[in-house]
């Protein structure tokens, strides 16, 4: 009883803290589409300094632990310009997420037979047009079950950016706990918390791979 | 595959069929018409052009020459109609309506009329290879391309394909074919070009090439293929 009254007493708080979880969530994946795109174009790209770049960068990437990628960036960035914890936490986020939305995609785009190319070639049509109308939709497809796992690794990960101050899901839940002495409560609330909107995440990605499954 | 001192032509509307044991560089020497595979030192020339491998170049020569697969390689995300007027919009620059008149009058064309919604998936492999081709007649090309069209098919679904390809070379499309359908190649080559070791060891009317060959390898490969 007493649990169930805490949970109803901090929801609007906790309300809040998922709003910005969500928020930090939604830009991380949007940037880090973006920014694996373009690592994985300077990595199969024809030119070889650009090759050395992103194969750089993806090695730093995976081999810092976010914690420590993400105080690097918080504290590097603050001793340059002065930017908001949020801000940081979603560049730290994007930089460590990107290097393996980059691995996804290329592995999407290996699985799409040779022969596809050949015969999207042998049409006339170029490379660019190849990849867009031939390559890349045959690729989302493979891709959408890792993206999707990716999308809610990536909502479990913005945790991480309580440590420096961004007022998200478990930096409330710290706060809570700390102020009522309360830890197990508070903690467990997060937790239900994480697990609704994971749930929430699983059912949307397997709506979007039936409908892929439907076609082709 | 390695093929040296190939001297190969095919005139405007002639049929011209490459048999030979595999290995023997039939399907390299076709793809190295259409610079799917590359010179080390020679040239191709299709219409008094000569193949150059630079992008541009080489896609607008790709436009005019068309390529039928041995595993179909239909876009398995796009309906038979799709696939047959992609190129046609992005390549040629075709509007959507008149792409679409020409690529459903291309697919009635090989029988497909009722078949344009459908997915790949949904075909068996003998319409999906007509599709292929419907796809590879929608650029309008100068020149078609076959490389063993029937090879991947369940043994009664090849009539349909080589019934399709004999329509074409009756209308008078210039062809080039890798097969090993002896009885095809008889019946609608112009001309038979037997390869055997990366070299052309043979090559003539397919009643000179097939009935009375003059060479020993050429001999050899035809008592090989009349043994099963």
């Amino acid at each position: 009883m007493e649990f169930i009254e805490a949970f109803i007493r901090s929801a609007p708080i906790f309300g809040q803290g998922l709003l910005i979880t969500l928020a930090l969530t939604g830009l991380t994946i949007v940037f880090s589409v973006i920014l694996g795109l373009i690592v994985l174009g300077m990595k199969v790209s024809r030119f070889r300094p650009l090759n050395w770049l992103a194969n750089t960068y993806l090695a730093i990437v995976r081999g810092m632990p976010l914690i420590a990628l993400l105080f690097v960036i918080y504290f590097g960035i603050v001793s340059i310009i002065r930017v908001d914890a949020f801000t940081a936490a979603t560049i730290g986020l994007s930089v460590h997420t990107s290097a393996y939305m980059a691995e996804i995609f290329r592995s999407g785009l290996s699985s799409v037979p040779k022969g596809q190319t050949e015969a999207a070639r042998s049409l006339g049509m170029s490379r660019v047009q190849t990849l867009r109308k031939v390559v890349s939709p045959q690729a989302l497809r493979v891709v959408v079950p890792a993206l999707a796992n990716q999308a809610i690794l990536s909502l479990k990960d913005s945790s991480v950016a309580a440590f420096i101050t961004v007022e998200e899901l478990f930096l409330t839940a710290q706060r809570l706990s700390a102020a009522s002495f309360q830890p197990l409560t508070f903690y467990t609330i997060v937790s239900i918390y994480y697990l609704a909107v994971v749930g929430i995440m699983t059912l949307v990605a397997q709506r979007v791979e039936r409908y892929y499954g439907k076609r082709g | 595959m390695v093929l040296n001192s190939i001297d190969f032509s095919v005139k405007p509307g002639e049929v011209s069929v490459l048999v030979g044991p595999s290995g023997a560089g039939k399907s390299t020497l076709l793809r190295c018409i259409n610079g799917l595979e590359r010179l080390d030192s020679g040239t191709v020339e299709i219409d008094g052009e000569v193949l150059e491998y630079k992008e541009k170049p080489l896609n607008h020569m790709r436009e005019h020459v068309g390529m039928v697969f041995q595993q179909f390689n239909l876009f398995p995300h796009l309906t038979a109609l799709e696939n047959v007027t992609l190129a046609p919009q992005i390549v040629s620059g075709l509007d959507a309506k008149s792409a679409r008149e020409r690529g459903v009058s291309i697919l009635e064309r090989v029988g497909l009329g009722d078949k344009i919604s459908s997915y790949p998936s949904a075909l068996s492999g003998g319409q999906q290879q007509r599709v292929a081709i419907a796809r590879a007649l929608a650029m309008e090309p100068k020149l078609m391309l076959f490389d063993e069209p029937t090879s991947a098919l369940d043994p009664e679904l090849v009539g349909e394909v080589l019934q399709v390809m004999r329509q074409l070379a009756d209308d008078g499309m210039t062809m080039v074919i890798v097969t090993h359908e002896m009885r095809f190649a008889r019946q609608v080559a112009d001309t038979v070009t037997l390869l055997a070791d990366g070299g052309i060891a043979e090559s003539g009317p397919p009643s000179e090439v097939l009935d009375n060959p003059q060479t020993e390898r050429a001999q050899a490969f035809l008592r090989q293929i009349s043994e099963h």
